[in-house]
């Protein structure tokens, strides 16, 4: 019953709002009891208590940190393919073969873990 | 697989929750390596030596306990030797004993701190750290007795000490040393073979025998590196030649060497002290001196073995009541001064970590 | 008409077999409450209010609570991290504010309120100000398909599961917000490693709790619950069950993974720059997912809500999560942090094959036994956890090595105090 499936989701909604709520109503109980003094030397961004070494704080960072995010993508919709797997695999009509197929799918990815382990993604230098 | 990138300049310290007093190092990442160190000093500069030269020989045993707060009693200790050494005379027989043991207490206590910030460095949220502090807390409470301060004793004298020991005070050392063992054996059982702390420490910020010596590192940092170099075995001062005791001698001088070496260390002191509360006689605890000190023109320079290393005073006189120069040779500055050679290649986390098994004190740093 | 069957809404009759006995209320809190609501506004009759505007009513109340177990709960826990913490560093912890400290989460609160709320000049001012936002309200979002008793969640979603690791992948979202936007070298850092640490842990987290689905057969957390009903998850899955529990710490910054705000590395990591209620919201939400990961831990692995006895389920869950919290602050308190190459070889070369190996074992035991697992597979499941995680800590050579320190000289000394020997040379290396 697609309407009754919807409406779980109302609660859902009305917590995102509350909890929304939550959150701002503490910025704002924040901004009327807070005092607010601003001075130049206050607003420059903490650098141990030294004024920052000249240059953004944004600047490049290493490509290593990147090289996870993608590993992540991989492996992470992988995982959005066994969800609905392993659900149904208790089901009646699933016959061993869904396990070996699964089987399948995951050697190859796992190969490709072995892969990346090989090429010395996973290493950190 | 090598990849580059922009180089990013970070200053650590000096108001950084990891840095062992106001110690400042601006460091190249590249990533999270470091590519190159620069240590800036002097945030904590009192002018101690030049301080001493306004002041009379027994002031100055104040301006000592301020420079490695927390090892108060060797300062002491090193510079009455020194002033001893210029005026040419000797402590009674009692009053070695009792810096001995004062100094060997203070080691003890000073490594508990080394290593509980070590700890502290590596990420144990300050469980060792305050385990540690427990101990050094008895012997807090051990100096309390004897000189009436927790931090800053100024217990020592050219020429003795200034007080005798009080009468409660040989039974509480003695419950000390026996119950401290204990503790150092918890200490290795909970830490020794932690698999976090090994992987953290092993091989990490080696420090090759050569380039020890090659930089005149003295204390626990040479002798994890392989050095059996020790004041107290090769220039005995006090008693330390009536004492038995082992120098334990790391193999690589990486963190878990420093760490190892520490540890061993203060159950070689709590030997000594053990010894010396057995061969301690009665007697004068002090030289019989005026108040005013004037020693005879000339210069010494007497050093001992503090928890951190050399730690030397070399005195000149001019034949009046205040020193003409006092230099200090600050163990915790010296060993400081392979900082870069150690820290580049590892990575920020490391850099933390080697920068506390030094167990330096900004106090003696800047002076 | 009768709005579900399972959510906090009208219960069709006779659905409470106790008729008003005390205890019956006692055990049924919430749904009970829900059922009179919906009963009061007419819900069961014909030609009342539609079902919208029900669910609109409890949904709200419903919401008034699980946002109370944030802002509540998240003052509790961190007083008891600081007691228990100051317990296990021979310290008192907190104790000067109200009687044993207990209005210590006050003061806090006050003092967090009236602090001055500082935005660097040079920060990215709107993502800074959205940061805290995009990281609390998921982390709320995630307490709602929780069931805090037989048929009292806020909403019963039926991709539960999914539910929770979504929002709190979106919640790393507002991590990285924050720390890029404030322009902060440690913040930076802290955000880069955030992308870097806290999504390599998602996936040993996602894989290892398709076990737990493979056994259950849904994603429905309060049917999850049900499906445990003769022994907890926990001895079906102890390998699913200790490779989550490590990837949670990882996802909630918790020791020995807390890279992204190591205090003695990064001086606070990606919150670095906020203070005063932005600094609270952050830390707020922190705390939430601690509370939260702790009821998903206890629903999916140690039977959620039910228990042996007759106790109302929300206490056994609750019960269930202290033991889960104390848990995690007890590990707080005793592991150095590791370094963040060796947390990302941990997760990639220990958790993740171990995660792939517990979906196969998992899918193998219930292909051979489809219709229930046999109570002998207990112990060899145990077994086999142990195997795997030594076996693999083995493979990867993680065992620990010791070296002993030499101490050159003579062969033999012996330490002054009678019936202990020190060797002098304590072996090789």
């Amino acid at each position: 019953m697609t309407g009754e499936y919807f409406t779980d989701y109302t609660a859902v909604l009305v917590a995102t709002i509350a909890g929304a709520v939550m959150v701002l109503s503490g910025f704002l109980a924040a901004m009327v009891v807070s005092p607010r003094a601003r001075s130049a030397m206050k607003d420059i961004p903490y650098e141990c208590g030294v004024v920052p070494f000249p240059g953004r704080g944004w600047t490049q960072t290493h490509i290593r940190y990147y090289l996870f995010a993608i590993l992540f993508l991989v492996f992470d919709v992988e995982a959005v393919f066994l969800f609905p797997w392993a659900v149904i695999f208790l089901g009646p009509e699933v016959a061993s073969a869904v396990f070996y197929e699964m089987l399948v799918f995951m050697g190859i990815l796992f190969f490709g873990l072995i892969y990346a382990w090989k090429k010395g993604v996973l290493e950190w230098r | 697989m090598t990849l580059k990138t922009e180089p990013i300049i970070v200053n650590i310290g000096p108001q950084h929750p990891s840095t062992h007093g106001v110690f400042r190092l601006r460091i190249l990442f590249d990533g999270e390596v470091i590519h190159d160190v620069e240590p800036v000093f002097g945030y904590l500069h009192r002018g101690s030596e030049k301080l001493a030269e306004e002041r009379t020989y027994t002031q100055i045993v104040t301006l000592t306990d301020r420079l490695d707060y927390l090892a108060a009693m060797s300062n002491n200790l090193s510079y009455c030797l020194s002033v001893e050494k210029l005026m040419g005379i000797e402590a009674p027989e009692r009053a070695k004993y009792i810096r001995t043991i004062m100094a060997e207490l203070m080691r003890i206590s000073s490594h508990l701190m080394g290593l509980g910030f070590f700890l502290q460095d590596l990420g144990a949220f300050a469980t060792p750290l305050m385990y540690m502090f427990r101990e050094r807390e008895k012997i807090m409470d051990l100096f309390e007795m004897a000189s009436g301060a927790r931090i800053t004793y100024t217990y020592m004298r050219p020429g003795g000490v200034n007080d005798d020991l009080p009468p409660e005070f040989m039974p509480a050392l003695r419950k000390f040393a026996d119950e401290m063992p204990g503790y150092i054996d918890e200490y290795e059982r909970l830490l020794r073979e932690n698999e976090i702390l090994i992987t953290r420490t092993k091989g990490v910020g080696v420090l090759p025998r050569d380039l020890a010596i090659n930089g005149s590192l003295s204390g626990p940092a040479l002798r994890a590196s392989g050095v059996p170099w020790d004041l107290r075995k090769a220039d005995p001062y006090e008693v330390y030649s009536r004492v038995q005791f082992d120098l334990p001698v790391g193999q690589i001088g990486d963190n878990y060497d420093r760490f190892l070496v520490r540890l061993e260390e203060m159950r070689q002191s709590l030997r000594i002290v053990r010894q010396c509360m057995q061969q301690m006689p009665a007697g004068p605890f002090r030289a019989d001196l005026p108040m005013l000190l004037r020693p005879p023109k000339g210069d010494a320079y007497a050093h001992v073995e503090g928890p951190k290393g050399e730690l030397g005073f070399y005195l000149v006189s001019d034949g009046s009541i205040s020193p003409y120069r006092c230099a200090i040779r600050a163990p915790s500055f010296i060993n400081l001064s392979l900082l870069k050679e150690m820290l580049v290649g590892w990575k920020i986390a490391d850099m933390i970590t080697i920068v506390g098994s030094l167990d330096f004190n900004m106090g003696e740093v800047d002076r | 008409m009768a709005v579900s069957a399972l959510a906090t809404g009208c219960q069709p009759p006779g659905f409470f077999d106790g008729q008003n006995l005390w205890h019956e209320w006692v055990v049924n809190f919430f749904p009970r409450i829900g059922d009179s609501i919906c009963r009061g506004m007419g819900g069961h009759a014909d030609g009342g209010p539609p079902n919208w505007l029900i669910y609109l009513v409890l949904g709200f109340l419903g919401s008034l609570i699980v946002v109370n177990i944030a802002a509540l709960g998240v003052p509790f826990v961190v007083l008891l991290e600081r007691k228990l913490l100051g317990r296990f560093q021979n310290r008192i912890g907190p104790n000067r504010v109200g009687p044993f400290g207990l209005l210590q989460p006050v003061a806090d609160a006050l003092k967090l309120m009236t602090k001055e709320d500082i935005t660097p000049a040079a920060a990215d001012k709107i993502v800074f100000a959205l940061a805290p936002l995009a990281f609390a309200i998921p982390i709320i979002l995630m307490f709602a398909p929780i069931p805090w008793a037989d048929h009292a969640s806020l909403a019963n979603l039926d991709i539960g599961i999914l539910w929770v690791i979504a929002v709190t992948t979106a919640a790393e979202a507002g991590i990285f917000m924050a720390g890029w936007s404030s322009n902060n070298k440690y913040s930076l850092f802290g955000a880069m490693r955030a992308v870097a640490l806290l999504v390599s842990y998602e996936i040993p987290l996602v894989l290892s709790l398709l076990g737990v689905v493979l056994l259950a057969g849904t994603l429905n957390l309060s049917e999850i619950v049900l499906d445990q009903r003769f022994a907890p998850n926990i001895l079906w899955q102890p390998l699913g069950f200790f490779v989550f529990i490590i990837a949670v710490s990882a996802e909630l910054n918790r020791a020995p993974f807390d890279q992204l705000e190591a205090e003695s590395e990064l001086v606070s990591g990606f919150h670095t720059e906020y203070s005063g209620m932005k600094w609270a919201m952050v830390q707020l939400g922190e705390y939430a997912a601690l509370i939260g990961f702790s009821a998903i831990i206890a629903t999916l692995f140690l039977s959620g809500w039910k228990g042996p006895l007759w106790i109302p389920g929300y206490i056994w869950l609750v019960t269930k999560m202290a033991f889960i919290l104390c848990a995690f602050i007890w590990v707080r308190a005793t592991i150095p942090r590791m370094r963040i190459d060796q947390i990302m070889a941990f997760g990639w070369k220990f958790l993740l094959p171990l995660s792939i190996i517990n979906i196969f074992a998992t899918a193998a035991e219930v292909i051979a036994f489809p219709d229930a697992l046999p109570y002998w597979l207990i112990p060899i499941n145990i077994a086999f956890a142990g195997a795997c995680v030594v076996g693999m800590a083995k493979l990867l050579g993680f065992q620990p090595k010791t070296r002993k320190i030499v101490i050159p000289g003579r062969p033999v000394i012996g330490d002054d105090t009678p019936g202990r020997i020190v060797p002098l040379m304590r072996g090789g290396n």
